[in-house]
């Protein structure tokens, strides 16, 4: 292998940047995060969902959640697009590819919405009581005993999960899906995985549900899509899918990018350390130098009025003393005047007598 | 009741005049109202008085209540810094007023709270139970408890030149320039946190909106809210109680409208600027041209551009009546922004029949916060020296 000495001097800029930088961007942002190891998933094959709903009460029944007005095997509720709430954990909903496409596939693509167990997930970064955990075992639990009821968990979410029980007055708690996490730890699998009929759902290990779904797009590649949705998105999910329509036709964003919500914010939360370290001191070094230059004015005006007092006192007292000249000439005058007068009065009485 | 009580409760009004005042009559009828529908909330929970739903779990409440009320609050760090930090004495006779109102819309901020949240008794919870220091609303919450205290420490001076305790009301002034930079420190994280709230969800925010800058975009928009409000509320207590405006403030008035027009307009002008950056970075010049872009403009120009102007020629001809309108015109743009953000912009994928809009009961609460405010604010400004100075400590500074 060769190596140009352009191609040299590169990697020794970048080593040496990795290890300026290396310590400091681990600080802003939560250290690359691959999953725990050997955390369990779940693979949803759209390809083979029919949308019977069985997952939908199964889940129903294992998380005892209330049940609701149109039964299960009710299919019509698939007319209308739906999402998780309070009351379903999981929902299927319908949906047709060829909308807007003018394009091949007539029949219909069904798709299962839960919680996607993101690796990183946003509702755990963003719970200020930190009611979330994400679990090693894969599952992102929520404990109701801390949570205020902010819903800022809910404002987070790219997927639109966590619902709440606005109808609840006094212990209102965040619903969704667990992934079964109680039934995994007794050894279990999820309800909605062990009720599917046509094996849509997978579970397993997330690094071998990766290999499955490549092996599966491999094998068939004109019946999937070359992409396994949740891999990378959001950081990566725990729950996968694959399917043979672009995700987008089966109702997923695919424009939430790769990066994990929680360094969506950590540049913001970089941020405190560097107010709380600059602002005291750039705010009592502004006080200092404008109560300075207060000082400073104040003795410029005391210094100034001294002077004006003492020049407008040199003045008068010019003044007073030019009068008090002038008064003294004017009297000396008069005096003069007067003993004048008076002599040449005595000297004219002198001669008339 | 005593009969002394009585007479030091009629004390200001004429002795002719009726407990049925037009205004007693109005927020009596609000705060009944109100009172009836705090009695739903907390019977019945949130769906009984809102429209709150699983994609909008944040509605008026928060849109309106917080982010605008803490955006409308910065009067009282914006004033203190100008005229404690920066030295700018001649604006003294405005920082009573600014702190006070910053104080009350703190509190009227938390009073709201505690109907929008699930349960509201454990808000102590993440700062006693468990810490979610990833959390940006963590920051929020740490810096708008704290930020509470000091603004309470700092209006303390008042009541307590009023109830003559002048040893505590002495040790509080000598704390003015610490509490006053605590504040600004305070004021500069959370402010600009509650724009960073939304950083969390670049999918449902529109581009337009969502920019790496939206914590600074909150924070400098914090600041022309709050040298608006400082000029908005002076407009209206010289209306009501310029009985109770001693010389100093009646002198000093017209100085702080101009002076807090002219720094409005260049804050103004530096926040368009980098509204337009923001645009430039993610390069979203062709968005302006979708129905968001032409609301997005609406907001830029009507209410960023136009008042930036109207304060510099209202500055420049020393027009009074204009600079009071357009700080109107300010304060109601920087609450739009909040609702752009946290409400009519967020969910913009979602289609118009599952956007929120808020039950007429949710608009009923912030309608009775509002007036508690305006109660308190007038109860205290009729009794405590607020616009006037105390006659006992004139040289107190």
């Amino acid at each position: 292998m060769s190596i140009s000495r352009r191609k040299f001097l590169g990697w020794l800029g970048a080593a040496g940047m990795g290890t300026a930088m290396g310590s400091s961007a681990d600080a802003a942002s939560n250290k690359h995060f691959t999953g725990y190891p050997g955390s369990m998933g779940v693979l949803h094959d759209i390809n083979r969902c029919v949308g019977c709903r069985s997952c939908e009460a199964a889940c129903n029944k294992v998380n005892e959640l209330q049940s609701p007005d149109q039964v299960f095997t009710d299919l019509s509720v698939l007319d209308k697009k739906r999402r998780t709430t309070s009351d379903a954990y999981t929902v299927v909903n319908r949906y047709d590819p060829a909308t807007g496409t003018g394009r091949e596939k007539e029949e219909p693509v069904f798709r299962k919405i839960q919680c996607n167990h993101c690796l990183e997930p946003a509702c755990a970064s963003a719970c200020f009581v930190r009611a979330f955990t994400k679990t090693k075992e894969g599952a992102v639990t929520y404990d109701a005993s801390v949570c205020v009821g902010c819903r800022y968990c809910m404002i987070a979410c790219p997927f639109n999960i966590p619902a709440y029980e606005y109808d609840e007055a006094f212990t209102p708690r965040v619903m969704k899906c667990t992934m079964c996490h109680p039934r995994i730890m007794k050894g279990q699998i999820p309800g909605c995985v062990e009720s599917c009929p046509k094996e849509a759902l997978t579970f397993g290990k997330r690094d071998d549900l990766i290999k499955i779904a490549n092996e599966r797009i491999q094998k068939y590649p004109d019946s999937y899509v070359d992409h396994i949705y949740g891999e990378h998105e959001m950081g990566g999910t725990n729950w996968l899918y694959i399917s043979d329509v672009p995700f987008e036709r089966a109702g997923m964003r695919e424009d939430l990018g790769i990066t994990p919500a929680p360094q969506l914010t950590s540049g913001a939360l970089a941020g405190v350390p560097i107010v709380v370290g600059l602002w005291p001191v750039l705010l009592t070094g502004i006080y200092a130098m404008s109560k300075r230059k207060e000082k400073i004015a104040q003795e410029e005006e005391a210094q100034a009025v001294a002077q004006a007092v003492a020049g407008t006192e040199a003045e008068a007292e010019k003044k007073l003393s030019a009068a008090l000249a002038k008064a003294a000439k004017d009297k000396e005058t008069v005096v003069k005047k007067e003993v004048k007068k008076a002599l040449e009065e005595a000297a004219k009485a002198k001669e008339e007598s | 009741m005593s009969q002394e009580a009585a007479v030091a409760g009629k004390a200001p009004f004429t002795p002719d005049r009726s407990l049925f005042t037009r205004f007693n009559v109005i927020a009596g009828i609000i705060v009944i109202i109100g009172l009836v529908i705090t009695i739903l909330r907390f019977s019945g929970g949130l769906a009984t008085v809102t429209n709150l739903d699983d994609n909008y779990p944040w509605g008026i409440w928060i849109g309106f209540d917080l982010m605008a009320g803490v955006a409308l609050a910065a009067g009282g760090f914006v004033t203190s810094a100008a005229v404690y930090v920066f030295g700018m004495k001649r604006y003294h006779s405005a920082v009573r007023p600014a702190i006070l109102t910053g104080f009350l819309g703190y509190a009227l901020v938390v009073v709201a709270l505690h109907y929008d949240v699930g349960r509201p008794w454990r808000l102590p919870y993440p700062f006693i139970m468990q810490q979610g220091t990833t959390s940006l609303l963590f920051e929020v919450a740490a810096c708008v408890a704290l930020y509470l205290t000091v603004l309470f420490v700092e209006f303390s001076s008042a009541p307590l030149e009023w109830l003559g305790l002048k040893k505590a009301r002495n040790i509080v002034v000598r704390l003015t320039i610490l509490l006053t930079i605590f504040g600004v420190v305070l004021s500069t994280l959370h402010q600009s946190s509650l724009g960073a709230l939304f950083l969390i969800a670049p999918s449902k925010l529109h581009p337009l909106w969502y920019s790496g800058y939206l914590p600074v975009f909150f924070f400098i928009s914090s600041i022309i809210a709050g040298l608006s409000m400082v000029i908005f509320e002076s407009t209206l207590s010289h209306r009501y109680f310029a009985h109770k405006m001693d010389e100093t403030h009646l002198r000093e008035k017209e100085g702080v409208a101009l002076g807090f027009g002219k720094a409005a307009s260049l804050v103004l002008a530096g926040y368009f600027a980098i509204k337009v950056i923001g645009i430039s970075v993610d390069n979203n010049w062709h968005l302006l041209g979708t129905c968001y872009g032409a609301w997005f403009l609406v907001e830029l120009l009507g209410f960023v551009a136009l008042p930036c102007f109207l304060y510099a020629v209202g500055v420049r001809d020393k027009n009074l009546t204009l600079i009071k309108w357009t700080s109107g015109l300010t304060v109601f743009g920087v609450a739009l922004n909040r609702l752009n953000v946290c409400l009519i912009a967020f969910n913009w994928h979602l289609p118009s029949d599952e956007k929120y809009f808020p039950h007429w009961m949710e608009i009923g609460i912030s309608v009775f916060v509002v007036t508690l405010g305006i109660i308190v604010f007038r109860f205290i400004v009729t009794r405590m020296p607020i616009l006037y100075e105390h006659p006992d400590y004139k040289d107190g500074h």
